[in-house]
């Protein structure tokens, strides 16, 4: 978990949200009037500014109560206070359209089972999180001989969520094991001014962050 | 947080219907008739009838659900808590409606009441009548009232199970339900401490196959089912908190049977101060209806109960509520997200166990004032 966000007001509702750059990058990718999942939702900022502008169908399952509680003040209807270490099973397959998972693969116990959930009940998974092969990551570990803390990771060794820290590389292998087919890839560096930008040239060393689109492969490989 | 009030002195008012020939017929397959409500309301209904909100109690509940019936009158309603001007429900927003349940003892039908035909208490004779028949009798209180469709339905543990039976027996009558505490069937553990109540009170040589109308109450029996009762609505950890092992009075241990512990001397409170206010044989209806819901057994299953329903749920548990456990919201909540309902869910962290709906809560007042202003101003 981590990085930065901003403040953006809402058309209509008035409504201010705090979004981060793959939020406002997701929000693009998504069609008017879909039905959308995010998973770790948090107090709901995606969710609410997937509904007013892009009128989606949004759900929502969180983990901390403190966060439900603040997607119901911000009026989402259909928010489930759970872990999703338990996976989506009340939900049938492929009756999403969008499953996002937003800087929380890396907390789960078993990423790998819900993943696979992700791609069985949605058309189409969103997948974002840090990538640890970003330079600044390496540097600190070889130059240093220290575990990384960044922008996007900020957390002592002792006090992070993030058990399952991945590169760009290895999250590709992961999704061939896990059956899923890339549909796209999204590198992103943000500058220190904050400009977010999607990385052409050695995504795996310049990107800090990745965002991943994809749906489910078959036949399912092992 | 707007400042929060009293909606002050209220008044009891009454409904009968089912007048013979036009008896009402019980789930069970008796008629019964006449019947009255025991009802409460508080707040304005609006012009388009559309700000109602239909509050349903618990097993020891009442119609007082807010305010006063007297100046001077130290006990407010059972849930004046959260209704009441700048409250959850909010009456400067929304009109109120609670009412009491057949078969018990606050002012509507029930087993206390005098049968016409006969000129005595029903007693026994008294049908046996459960949470759909409650509904029932609940929905021709809110036709009576003129309101088309119910902005809410709410209420905690057997009021719950009633706010469950609503949306499935008129999906189109509710917008908004929030089953709090909960479940859509009793655990055997649950039927289990029921029965136990049942037992103390039959067995109270008083109680006297329930005819004690006019005679002497079989008082300690329900006493005793109160105090079970109790047990099951704390938890371990509440009651550790507030009795531990503390004396009553007293500095050493009395060696003889009175009270020594605090938790005793609490509990024989309890159940002294509930005969006073509740007839033993309303006790073994109530418990009755309860255990016999079972939307499960009623529709086939879970998902076919909740088929057709239109309303948007809030359902909220408590984590340390061992009579009505989590994992019981979570199945109705399972059931809801696979009829594709609009669901919240969350479990609140309390200490205070089953009761925990009762008492005063940030974060169960701020949930369902924000559900409700949501749904009200989302109207469809």
């Amino acid at each position: 978990m981590g990085g930065w966000t901003e403040e953006v007001r809402l058309p209509d509702t008035g409504a201010v949200v705090r979004l981060t750059p793959e939020h406002k990058l997701i929000i693009g990718l998504i069609e008017e009037g879909a039905r959308v999942m995010d998973l770790g939702c948090g107090e709901g900022d995606l969710l609410l500014a997937l509904k007013v502008l892009k009128k989606v169908r949004a759900e929502g399952i969180e983990l901390s109560d403190a966060c439900v509680q603040a997607c119901v003040a911000k009026g989402l209807f259909s928010v489930h206070h759970g872990d999703l270490d338990e996976g989506l099973a009340d939900h049938p397959d492929k009756s999403i359209d969008y499953v996002i998972s937003t800087n929380t693969i890396q907390v789960l116990h078993r990423p790998m089972i819900l993943i696979r959930e992700m791609a069985r009940v949605g058309k189409r998974c969103i997948v974002s999180f840090p990538n640890f092969a970003h330079w600044l990551v390496r540097l600190q570990l070889f130059l240093k001989g220290r575990m990384p803390k960044t922008e996007k990771l900020p957390y002592e060794w002792y006090e992070t969520l993030n058990i399952h820290l991945t590169t760009i590389v290895d999250f590709r292998d992961f999704c061939r094991k896990a059956g899923l087919k890339i549909l796209r890839e999204i590198p992103l560096w943000t500058s220190a001014r904050r400009k977010c930008t999607e990385v052409r040239l050695l995504p795996n060393l310049r990107a800090d962050t990745a965002i991943f689109i994809l749906a489910e492969a078959k036949p399912l490989a092992d | 947080m707007q400042e929060a009030g009293s909606v002050g002195i209220v008044e009891t008012k009454y409904l009968t219907f089912a007048e013979p020939p036009n008896e009402m017929v019980l789930e069970c397959g008796r008629p019964l008739g006449p019947l009255t409500l025991a009802y409460e309301t508080y707040g304005e209904l609006n012009p388009a009838k559309d700000n109602a909100i239909l509050i349903v109690h618990a097993l020891s509940g009442d119609a007082h659900a807010a305010g006063y019936h007297h100046p001077g009158d130290k006990q407010p309603g059972w849930w004046d808590i959260m209704i009441g001007p700048g409250k959850a429900f909010d009456t400067r927003k929304y009109f109120v409606i609670c009412c009491n349940v057949i078969g018990g003892c606050q002012g509507s039908t029930g087993p206390s009441s005098i049968n016409p035909q006969t000129g005595r208490p029903y007693g026994l004779s008294f049908p046996i009548v459960t949470i759909r028949d409650w509904v029932n009798t609940q929905k021709v209180l809110v036709d009576h009232l003129g309101i088309e469709q119910l902005l809410c339905v709410a209420g905690g543990s057997s009021g719950g199970m009633q706010v469950l039976q609503w949306v499935v027996s008129y999906p189109d009558r509710v917008r908004l339900a929030i089953p709090i505490a909960t479940t859509s069937k009793l655990s055997a553990q649950a039927i289990a401490f029921n029965e136990v109540g049942r037992q103390a009170i039959q067995s109270d040589p008083n109680w006297r196959e329930g005819d004690y109308y006019g005679k002497m109450v079989p008082r300690r029996g329900l006493a005793i089912a109160r105090m079970i009762g109790h047990i099951t609505y704390l938890s371990e950890r509440s009651m550790h908190q507030k009795f531990g092992r503390k004396l009553q009075d007293k500095t050493a241990y009395g060696y003889n049977f009175l009270a020594d512990f605090q938790v005793e001397s609490y509990l024989r409170y309890k159940g002294d101060h509930f005969v006073k206010r509740f007839d033993a044989n309303s006790y073994l209806y109530i418990t009755k209806a309860m255990d016999y819901f079972d939307l499960t057994q009623a529709y086939g299953s879970l998902e076919e109960a909740f088929a057709g329903v239109q309303a948007k749920f809030l359902v909220i548990s408590f984590s340390s509520d061992w009579l009505f456990p989590t994992y019981q919201s979570k199945e109705i909540v399972s059931a809801l997200r696979r009829v594709d309902a609009y669901v919240i869910f969350t479990e609140i962290q309390t200490d205070y166990g089953h009761d925990a709906f009762l008492l005063e809560s940030e974060q169960l007042s701020s949930l369902i004032t924000n559900f409700l202003s949501h749904g009200w101003n989302q109207k469809a």
